[in-house]
């Protein structure tokens, strides 16, 4: 690794980072502005905070969003889980290659394309756009990404494990929840929080799918922000910035610190 | 039969007409696409026996194994437990339990929880678990660990859990998948022992798979030689040895010299054949044997005596040159190249602390052996 400092190198992160958060950066600042003017800083004030609490409009779109993120990232999580579980065990299945493809698709798909086919397919079964229809699209889109999570670690299982759970007594399905699930459960988890937060900030699926009285968060904002923007949508984002990282970066160490005490355990079971 | 080895034994069911097997395989056979793994198999296994199926990587033995615990099932044939049908049983409903290759041990439980899991799937009452797992744990000398992780433990004392957690059911069957393949040698060594006094003192029928032939004759009552899906051989250690009945075992088993050779003279006692290189080679066999036959004769290093002078009585002698040279410490190793450039493999114990001969690089030296140190094999 080189671990010198050139001249080339620090430009070059310095232009990167700031590339990618002096408009986040901008953002937080100035939902701290005390004037109206989203561009002229004016002092320091929590202002718009407060502001922002008294917002019914917000507030009722903050808690369709979290009820939509909540429902759909658990959905998303059994449903992810099931479909990694399947396709690292049952290696050989007509059709598994039609399948793993068929589950990963919607990771590369425009989100356009899929908010518009769930569209026509609730038109198409007569179902009233509400919270739930919301709810379902996102449990779509972000199974695929649970799967993904939880298959990367179901192919470093030992399968003999589950097998010696079966052995001692436990039906397969109690073997796999008593043995199997503990195990695997900090990529469980990440793949829990990854879909919450999908599922959070999500605006282009959310229109389609959503009706009257469903509007989500990035929905109101972005609204909002058509009729000009103010300091409180700015300090609504930033609220939404803390708790997205939050949860991903609890995700992120969930999985390395599991991934670590599994790295640590192998070499001691070498070395043993 | 003659007795072969140094060791008898006075359990022996499988010599019984009247013994009933505890497990039963019955022309078992496993295929896995078009791979056939194992091939119309049969063999009985007596209660407290410990039985070893011995081969190398890809025999099938795992298979066989996987089909006792059922987590294979049989394409064709049957095994039966106590007379019982087990095919369609799941491996949850089986009285017998198994030890892992890997250990399998449960991560996120300690050693305690690891060992009382099976009971806990029985449903027996807390206290009863508790006291059987404490009286599992001093078995395997493991009592101070009950409150570890696995990954807290050495390879050594996972093993020992392991097999805790395997006994803690009281299983009438206890399968062994490689129990020692992941242990130095040292600890192998011990363990071995360890195992068989254990089998013995629980009285409990353990089959145990390994590749490993030391650790077979050490353990087993029995060892199966499985090849291609297939037994080669069922039988003792010391018959395995000393008996061989093919070129298969007597090779796969020990080191071994052939020779190939035409048999000149042949009746109940003794057989004669004569060898290409040139030399004739005299045996007991046992039974007469048609003149001009092509037989071969196994001779196992140990046999084979090495000096520098022929040998009084002729027979069974070649002469030939040292090539290599290996000094073990309890024994040494000699390859002595015949004039015909086969070379001989010979091991000589090393008895006292100097050498009553001493030998060295491209000595010319004599082997030879007794005319019962030889095994006869057909081709």
């Amino acid at each position: 690794m080189n671990r010198h400092w050139s001249g080339f190198n620090i430009v070059s992160v310095v232009v990167g980072f700031a590339f990618l958060y002096i408009p986040i950066l901008l953002l937080i600042i100035y939902s701290f502005n005390e004037s109206r003017l989203v561009t002229v800083w004016a002092g320091f004030s929590t202002r718009w905070y407060g502001e922002m609490l008294r917002n019914q409009a917000l507030l009722d779109a903050a808690w369709v969003t979290l009820r939509v993120a909540l429902v759909s990232a658990t959905a998303a999580t059994l449903l992810g889980t099931l479909a990694a579980v399947v396709l690292v065990r049952v290696t050989r299945f007509r059709g598994r290659l039609l399948f793993s493809g068929m589950v990963f698709a919607p990771l590369v798909m425009p989100e356009v394309i899929t908010g518009l086919s769930l569209l026509l397919l609730f038109i198409a079964m007569n179902l009233d756009r509400t919270i739930f229809t919301v709810m379902l699209a996102h449990t779509t889109f972000s199974m695929c990404f649970v799967a993904v999570v939880v298959q990367s670690r179901l192919v470093t299982f030992d399968r003999s494990l589950e097998e010696a759970a079966q052995d001692l007594g436990c039906t397969p399905l109690k073997a796999f929840l008593t043995v199997t699930l503990p195990v695997i459960a900090p990529a469980v988890i990440a793949g829990w929080m990854l879909a919450f937060t999908l599922s959070l900030d999500d605006l282009v699926i959310a229109s389609f799918t959503s009706g009257s009285g469903a509007t989500t968060l990035p929905m109101r904002i972005y609204s909002q922000v058509r009729l000009g923007v103010t300091p409180e949508i700015n300090a609504v984002c930033t609220v939404l910035i803390a708790l997205v990282t939050t949860a991903v970066i609890i995700a992120s160490v969930i999985n390395k610190r599991s991934m670590v005490q599994r790295e640590r355990a192998e070499q001691l079971a070498r070395a043993g | 039969m003659r007795s072969l080895g140094n060791i008898r034994r006075s359990f022996a069911p499988w010599s019984d007409a009247n013994a009933k097997a505890m497990i039963s395989i019955r022309n078992v056979t496993k295929r896995f696409g078009d791979f056939t793994a194992v091939d119309n198999l049969s063999l009985d296994i007596y209660e407290r026996e410990f039985f070893a199926l011995l081969g190398a990587s890809g025999c099938g033995k795992s298979t066989l194994l996987r089909m006792l615990a059922g987590f294979e099932t049989p394409n064709e044939g049957a095994i039966l437990l106590d007379g019982v049908d087990l095919t369609g049983v799941p491996p949850y409903r089986r009285p017998l339990n198994m030890m892992f290759q890997s250990y399998a041990l449960f991560p996120h439980m300690t050693v305690a929880d690891n060992v009382g899991f099976g009971l806990k799937q029985e449903k027996m009452a807390k206290p009863a678990i508790a006291e059987r797992v404490a009286q599992m744990l001093k078995l395997v000398k493991m009592s101070e660990f009950a409150g570890r992780k696995p990954h807290q433990l050495s390879g050594g004392q996972r093993q020992r859990v392991a097999l805790a957690r395997a006994l803690a059911k009281q299983p009438k069957v206890l399968l062994l998948d490689e129990p020692l393949g992941a242990l130095d040698k040292k600890l192998r060594e011990e363990t071995q022992f360890e195992l068989t006094d254990l089998q013995y003192d629980l009285g409990l029928t353990f089959v145990v798979v390994t590749h490993d032939q030391e650790e077979a004759m050490t353990m087993a009552d029995r060892i199966a030689v499985m090849d291609a899906g297939q037994i080669r051989q069922v039988a003792t250690p010391a018959e395995v040895y000393e008996a061989p009945n093919s070129r298969f075992v007597a090779d796969f088993i020990g080191s071994i010299n052939l020779f190939d050779g035409e048999v000149t003279r042949s009746d109940a006692a003794l057989t004669e054949l004569q060898s290409p290189e040139g030399f004739a080679l005299r045996m007991v066999d046992g039974q007469s044997r048609g003149i001009g036959s092509d037989l071969t004769l196994g001779l196992r290093p140990e046999k084979i005596a090495v000096t520098h002078t022929k040998p009084n009585s002729g027979v069974n002698a070649v002469e030939g040159e040292v090539w290599d040279l290996a000094y073990l410490g309890d024994m040494s190793i000699f390859h002595v190249k015949l004039d015909s450039g086969k070379i001989i493999k010979a091991s000589v114990v090393n008895a006292s602390r100097s050498g009553s001969e001493v030998f060295t690089y491209h000595d010319r030296v004599w082997l030879s052996f007794a005319e019962d140190a030889g095994v006869v094999l057909e081709r």
